[in-house]
């Protein structure tokens, strides 16, 4: 079959491999219909993320239709699936509290030690993720070999279409945990740094879940826009000062709750920024935190950060001093997708939540080595491309 | 020796975590016929009965499925087996095992007979953790082979008991809580070159 393999830092081609089949008994197949390019995807694309090797298949957010189910699978032959990018087992304790994200058993034993000495206990897997999250082949490709299929793919009724339904495998929910993890209580106002998918899942959410004002921080004049057109204020950070701005926009006090959807790779040229790039090119430090950092300075006090953004390391000079002092909560952590997909599988299907305006570009799966170039390049232009094998 | 009291007083954490050099000493005097000059200890919480997790993990032909590098092991009767495990360099290292204690649904203890490769004896312990379930807490002690040197290409293998352990609890927790044992191959063919 035809995938989208990572072979270094902006190198990523299509390779012929082998095709998938049943492993374990749980297991499904399933050939893929859509799958999108991921903001994270930047960041393995960029050689961010440790323990990648050559030849990796990419891809987390996909579904498709089953066409290979093992004996204890619960899936039917020719079902629509969108599968989450987390990789559970459902029968461990932190499934058991839908803590799907923390599952014991999705990592394989010997690919758990990395996370073990670098986070003190490893996490679920992740498709298409690197090794230290499994070194499980991603689904931007023609198939994809699905473990614990009993538990993970949700079943999508006919007559739904691919695009309305595809980001209930990440970004969807990420967003909806992003706002969920901000406490939000109505007449709240909630600023959002960085308007990407998740960060415009997470306006959305935000004012599902009570939010009276939503401020939403970019750089990206189109993706202001579409943020704009969910109801939020904006502030583009090249044009003016982000702290300022949000005390006088929120009368002195500051957002209520605060959520950083940029993560490690925040851009812009701030002082802080710029030695962290420094840092990061001479491998003294793995994350980029400029947008953190001043999420937590710009916090009411007692307010709440909410952070879905991707960190794989360390950063320093982060104000643990003004986190202290105000007595901010942080809530994170990647998503628990399998609890949050049946609720909103329903909302997208009661048109609560629009998912739809969000792809920018589709294209055959062949042509997905220039979709991560034009992603990298034209972030303003390109919000999300969504690859299609069956136009190749 | 008053400095030595005060520190066992004080300090609840497992012997196998000690930093003191006499720990490996200490922990032969609570384990039946211990011997070894390397002391490992993993812990694993299973989410299943205790009675169910010690009765799988009594029956020793069960260890090939989620020991890696053990690739059989001989049940002569209730105390005794024979033991076959991979080597560095595809080798293997063979060993007569004997119970030393025994309590169900609590406690296995074993050791190593005299001239084994890899001298071991160690115990493992089964706890009823209640709504989590089993919490499996294993001791080993060991003679690593060719000393020093031995360790490091052990290492390089994965073939080193510290390691090892850890893994292979692992393996045990997927299997007895999900019914099989996590793999990134895509296919049998890949799997098959991966083993296990």
């Amino acid at each position: 079959m035809k995938a989208i393999a990572w072979h270094g830092k902006h190198d990523v081609r299509v390779d012929t491999v082998d095709d998938p089949g049943i492993v374990n008994p749980r297991d499904c197949v399933i050939k893929v219909t859509s799958t999108a390019i991921c903001g994270s995807d930047l960041h393995l694309y960029d050689g961010y993320i440790p323990t990648m090797q050559s030849g990796d298949i990419l891809g987390h957010e996909f579904m498709g239709e089953v066409v290979e189910v093992g004996p204890k699978s619960t899936l039917k032959k020719g079902q629509r699936v969108v599968v989450p990018f987390t990789i559970s087992c459902g029968s461990c304790y932190h499934c058991s509290k839908h803590q799907y994200s923390a599952c014991d058993n999705g990592l394989p034993a010997d690919n758990q030690d990395i996370a073990q000495e670098l986070y003190g206990q490893p996490m679920a897997g992740l498709f298409g993720y690197s090794h230290m999250t499994g070194g499980y082949a991603g689904g931007q490709a023609e198939y994809v070999r699905v473990p614990f299929s009993d538990v993970g793919p949700i079943v999508i009724p006919d007559g739904v279409e691919d695009d309305k339904v595809l980001f209930l495998s990440d970004i969807l929910p990420t967003g909806w945990m992003a706002a969920e993890n901000a406490d939000i209580e109505p007449g709240d106002t909630v600023a959002v740094w960085g308007c990407g998918p998740v960060g415009l899942f997470a306006v959305q959410s935000a004012f599902l879940m009570g939010a009276e004002r939503v401020i939403a921080i970019d750089h990206f004049p189109n993706r202001l826009a579409l943020a704009k057109r969910f109801g939020a204020e904006t502030i583009n950070f090249e044009e003016s000062a982000v702290y300022e701005a949000l005390m006088v926009m929120t009368g002195g006090i500051g957002p209520d709750a605060v959520i950083d959807s940029v993560g490690l790779e925040a851009h812009g040229f701030f002082v802080d920024n710029v030695l962290d790039q420094i840092k990061a090119s001479t491998f003294l430090g793995t994350d980029r935190a400029h947008a953190n950092r001043q999420a937590i300075i710009a916090c009411r006090k007692g307010g709440r950060v909410s952070m879905p953004a991707v960190y794989g390391g360390f950063v320093d000079k982060w104000p643990l001093g003004a986190f202290m002092e105000k007595g901010l909560t942080l809530k994170t952590g990647q998503t628990h997708v399998q609890h949050y997909m049946p609720a909103l599988l329903q909302a997208i299907l009661e048109d609560k939540i629009d998912t739809e305006f969000l792809i920018s570009h589709r294209m055959p799966l062949s042509d997905g080595p220039e979709g991560y170039k034009m992603f990298h390049d034209q972030q303003n232009e390109v919000t999300k491309i969504v690859l299609k094998p069956g136009l190749d | 020796m008053a400095d030595q009291l005060l520190h066992q007083q004080t300090d609840d954490a497992p012997l196998a975590t000690s930093k003191q050099r006499d720990a490996v000493e200490r922990a032969k005097s609570s384990i039946p016929e211990a011997s070894g000059t390397q002391i490992t200890a993993r812990a694993v919480t299973i989410n299943r009965p205790v009675a169910e997790v010690f009765a799988y993990f009594r029956d020793f032909a069960n260890f090939p499925s989620f020991m890696e590098n053990v690739e059989r092991v001989d049940v002569f009767d209730r105390q005794r087996s024979h033991w076959v495990v991979k080597a560095p360099a595809g080798g293997t290292v063979e060993w007569d095992a004997r119970l030393t204690a025994e309590e169900e649904n609590r406690l296995l203890a074993w050791t190593s007979g005299d001239g084994a490769d890899v001298p071991n004896s160690g115990q493992v312990e089964f706890h009823d953790a209640g709504a989590r379930g089993t919490v499996i807490v294993a001791t080993i002690l060991y003679d690593p082979p060719g000393g020093v040197i031995g360790k490091v290409i052990a290492k390089m293998f994965q073939r080193e008991p510290a390691i090892q352990a850890r893994r292979d609890l692992r393996r045990l927790k997927q299997l007895l809580e999900t019914g099989e044992i996590a793999t990134p191959a895509m296919n049998r063919r890949q799997y098959e070159e991966m083993g296990l």
